[in-house]
């Protein structure tokens, strides 16, 4: 007899749980982010105004973007993006440690976060402190002497392929 | 002081009945918690009241993470993006806004079936009274969350109702009862405006909900030691029952334990009633989703037609029929009315309505006058239907006014 | 059994109540509007009229249904339809209040008779000829100088009703029908269409202005702004909506809104533009509806059965 009963209970309580399972998807649904916030998630950049060695901020999804023309005489990185003949350094502009943003360092042609001291190079490689990683470089695709941001272009593909980014 | 068994496991059963007395906490609350058998699906209003009460608290969370009390965003954070941006907003909105209809309908078939088994007296008064106090913070949380999509109904609403409060007309009451300054003071405002909205939806969404927690919590603690009623009024000896159907004697005792057994018949109501609860979530809301608060409000222009919720729409209808001072003197009477149930009625017998003569018709009449009174409410007040409305209104006054005489005579019999 | 009475008078009472609040109030505060099914041949009108109007407005009528039995020549309507393209040419300027509309859907739109009662007579055929003295005023008026002969007239319909260009979206119908005066923010529309996406707030707030600007246009020549459409469809019951569109007059008597002339077809895709932003979730709700319903079918089943094994020893 206390079979039976364990047996009807525990079917009511496993059906009713299967319905609590719908109502959770559901509310997961709720708490995704809308799409009027997804199809926001597309900007375009215009490199051609960037001056060597002149750090420009943008936004991309409500992060600052960070566009660094390279000097002439410095160093080749294929962390690079050419774009109508310049080379530039697009990241995105929070510590890969916690997420401040660094100040550059004109000068010093260095990045520095000044929340755990983190230090990168002119091409966001990481040199020093707690940041694990380099700065990551956000995805885009080339347009004349444009970026669009959020779409993926083969040489967005490349990079992704070596490692040299982190997925964002 | 207590023994504790060293060698318990932490959290096991031994461990956690010697730190919280689990077993006896369990026995008290549900195990060991006897209700009569001899009741009917009515006594699982009280329950579906809590689920209902649930779902408006776990739908009500989903709106709130994209609702903006804000009077310029308010209707297009509801209507937009909640309604067609937010995955299964729409689902929540509908069923936020059918429960709170729907959870009248069912404490109105509660209270009525307390009324109808004298529930409500022989100590039971103070079930009746905090379940007459849920009823008045239900109203307010109904009615502050009509105010929350900032539609034409919402304004208007929150502009008659304060109006209420004014007080009575400074002429009639000379100053006793009338309050200058005070609906500004309600509303924060001249008219109910951005300090109004963003008061309600305080009140809302912490200080009601929390309140009805709180009652809800008391309204149970009133119910263990008086126990609830059955079909026939009779009075059990608990403890002796109990003791039956603990030694087996099942058939032979009047009660059964609130777990499993009640709880079982509890949960096979509650599953019909979300039948047709969600029947009406998909199919059938218009009733709860009032078409004119889907116009934006408007403060240069009130709606052709105006009228409250249908569950308020029965004490709208008392105030209506009079002039200023009679009708508040009348909305003010018919709100507490209910309170007083256990007081005016002076009769000892504690049986069903149709068991207790004149008391029969009393209750009959009340249910018919109570359906008339909500009908009229909403019609509009022209003609034959004023007239109707404000004999239905005397009805219920008379009703109240009765009741002591006639419970009197019961008890002589 | 005593719990199914019970039940009963539980339900009963319900359900009266129910009626007397829904249905049974609900008839007594509208008026009851019976439409014409998009039939437009002068009957309301005729029905309505006041008695020095009701002369001319039989007249008129009888007039366009004579017209309507010419055969139109499609050809020759086409020639004449150059005339106006003076104003319907999709180039978005405001004439005397409002954009003219782009004729290119008015095939599947536009009902033929209406099309004949609008070129005859603007004013008369959209039934606001109570807000001028003389049909010259009406922004159209000048067609009445332009086009005059039945013949004529009935050629410019039969060629204004082969324009079709492609399908006839809800969007595309909405936006020709009733999207030059409401505005749909919903929809992303205004008065001057969808909004571009633009790189700087100056831009966004010129073409505000632009917006602004036009919806005063339209205030003027209607007495107030048209309202937003954008949840009308949830604001206003079916039938409501299906009356007034047909023939604002018979719901709001004295309305400035022109009678807007939808064939059935029109008015079909204009309803489904209208739910598509102000009604989104109807698909929804009847996908999961009978889904969520079922579920709790079987766990009442469930808990019946889980009820009776409880309680078959207590009796
Ligand atoms: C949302 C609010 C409420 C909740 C959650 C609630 C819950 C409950 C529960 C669980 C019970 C025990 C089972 C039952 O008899 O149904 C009960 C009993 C009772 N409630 Fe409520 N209730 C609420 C509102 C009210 C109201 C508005 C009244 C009337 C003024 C009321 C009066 C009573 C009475 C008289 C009983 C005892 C019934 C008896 O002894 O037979 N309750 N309530
Ligand atoms: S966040 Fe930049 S170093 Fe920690």
């Amino acid at each position: 007899m206390s079979n039976r009963r364990d047996f009807m209970g525990m079917a009511l309580g496993s059906f009713a749980a299967l319905g609590a399972l719908g109502a959770l998807y559901a509310a997961k649904r709720t708490w995704d982010p809308l799409p009027s916030v997804k199809s926001a998630g597309f900007t375009t950049i215009d490199l051609s105004p960037a001056k060597e060695n002149e750090l420009v901020t943008e936004k991309w999804r409500g992060k600052p973007i960070f566009i660094l023309k390279q000097p002439a005489d410095a160093p080749k990185s294929d962390r690079e993006i050419h774009v109508a003949g310049g080379r530039y350094l697009v990241v995105v502009g929070l510590c890969t440690h916690l997420g401040c943003i660094p100040a550059y360092l004109a000068d010093k042609k260095q990045f520095k976060c000044a929340c755990h001291g983190g230090e990168f190079n002119s091409v966001g490689v990481n040199t020093f402190g707690p940041p694990p990683r380099p700065l990551d470089i956000p995805p885009f695709k080339i347009s004349g002497t444009s970026l669009i941001l959020g779409e993926t272009g083969p040489e967005y593909e490349k990079m992704l392929a070596a490692g040299l980014t982190l997925k964002v | 002081m207590a023994h504790f068994d060293e060698k318990a496991k932490p959290f096991s059963h031994k461990w956690l009945n010697e730190r919280m007395a689990v077993d006896t906490v369990k026995k008290v609350l549900s195990t060991e918690y006897w209700i009569p058998k001899d009741i009917n699906f009515l006594w699982a209003m009280g329950m579906i009241l809590a689920a209902t009460f649930g779902i408006l608290i776990i739908s009500g969370i989903f709106l709130l993470m994209y609702y903006q009390p804000d009077v310029k965003t308010a209707f297009d954070s509801v209507n937009y993006t909640i309604m067609s941006e937010v995955g299964y907003g729409w689902l929540w909105r509908h069923i936020h806004g059918v429960a709170a209809s729907v959870v009248f309908l069912v404490i109105y078939i509660h209270m009525f079936t307390g009324i109808y088994y004298g529930s409500y007296k022989r100590g039971r008064e103070m079930i009746w009274l905090s379940g007459m106090l849920l009823f008045v913070l239900f109203s307010a949380e109904a009615f502050s969350g009509y105010m929350l999509p900032w539609g034409q109904m919402s304004y208007w609403a929150g502009m008659v109702i304060t109006n209420l409060f004014e007080g009575f007309s400074p002429t009639i009451a000379g100053g006793v009862a009338n309050f200058p300054g005070f609906v500004e003071w309600l509303r924060g405002d001249y008219v109910p405006g951005q300090a109004f909205l963003t008061r309600f939806f305080m009140l809302h969404v912490f200080l009601l909900p929390l309140a009805i927690i709180a009652v809800i919590v008391l309204h149970f603690a009133t119910l263990r030691l008086p126990h609830v009623n059955n079909q026939k009024g009779k009075e059990i000896d608990f403890e002796e029952a109990a003791k039956q159907y603990k030694h087996g004697n099942k058939k032979e005792s009047k009660v059964i334990p609130f777990n499993p057994v009640f709880l079982s018949k509890d949960v096979f109501v509650m599953g019909v009633y979300f039948i047709l609860f969600f029947y009406l979530v998909f199919f059938h809301f218009e009733f709860a989703m009032d078409p004119v608060n889907f116009d934006p409000a408007d403060g240069l222009k009130t709606p052709a037609h105006i009228y409250p919720e249908w569950y308020f729409l029965w004490s709208y209808e008392i105030l209506r029929p009079f002039n200023k001072d009679l009708g508040l003197i009348a909305f003010g009477f018919a709100q507490v009315a209910f309170f007083l149930l256990p007081f005016l009625d002076k009769s000892p017998v504690v049986a069903p309505a149709n068991k207790r003569g004149l008391f029969k018709v009393w209750f009959w009449v009340m249910i018919v006058d109570m359906i008339v009174l909500t009908v009229m409410g909403k019609l509009p007040p022209e003609g034959i239907w004023t007239i109707i409305g404000l004999v239905a209104a005397l009805v219920f006054i008379t009703l109240f006014a009765v009741l002591p005489f006639i419970t009197k005579k019961e008890k002589k019999a | 059994m005593k719990e199914f009475k019970i039940l009963a008078v539980v339900v009963i009472l319900s359900l009266i109540t129910y009626w007397g609040v829904e249905p049974f109030a609900h008839s007594q505060m509208h008026k009851h509007v019976v439409g014409n099914e998009f039939n437009y041949d002068g009957k309301a009108d005729i029905a309505d009229a006041t008695k020095e109007k009701l002369a001319s407005k039989k007249a008129f009528w009888g007039e366009v249904n004579q017209i309507a039995k010419l055969p139109g020549n499609a050809a020759a309507g086409e020639a004449l339809f150059a005339t106006c393209m003076g104003c319907h040419n999709g180039a978005g300027i405001n004439m005397g209040g409002v954009v003219p509309p782009n004729l290119d859907h008015a095939g599947n739109l536009y009902d033929k008779k209406y099309l004949i009662a609008l070129i005859k007579d603007p004013a008369m055929a959209s039934n606001v000829d109570h807000k001028y003295a003389s049909t010259m005023m009406h922004p159209m008026g000048a067609v009445q100088a332009m086009v005059t002969a039945p013949q004529q007239i009935a050629d410019v319909v039969a060629y204004v009703k082969t324009k079709k260009v492609g399908k006839l979206t809800p969007k595309v119908a909405y936006e020709e029908a009733c999207g030059r005066c409401h505005s749909n923010r919903y929809g992303g529309l205004t008065q001057l269409g969808e909004t571009p996406k633009f790189k700087t707030e100056k831009e966004a707030l010129a073409h505000q202005m632009k917006v602004l600007d036009e919806q005063d246009l339209v205030k003027k020549y209607m007495g107030k702004l048209p309202p937003d459409l954008s949840i009308m469809i949830r604001a206003r019951s079916e039938q409501y909506m299906e009356t007034f569109i047909e023939n604002p007059q018979t719901q709001l008597p004295g309305t400035s809104m022109p009678r807007v002339g939808l064939s059935k077809e029109g008015y079909e895709a204009v309803k489904a533009y209208l739910e598509e932003t102000g009604d989104p979730s109807k698909d929804a709700r009847h996908a999961i509806g009978p889904w969520v319903i079922l579920f709790f079918v079987i766990f009442t089943v469930l808990a019946y059965f889980w009820k009776k094994h409880h309680w078959k020893d207590l009796h």
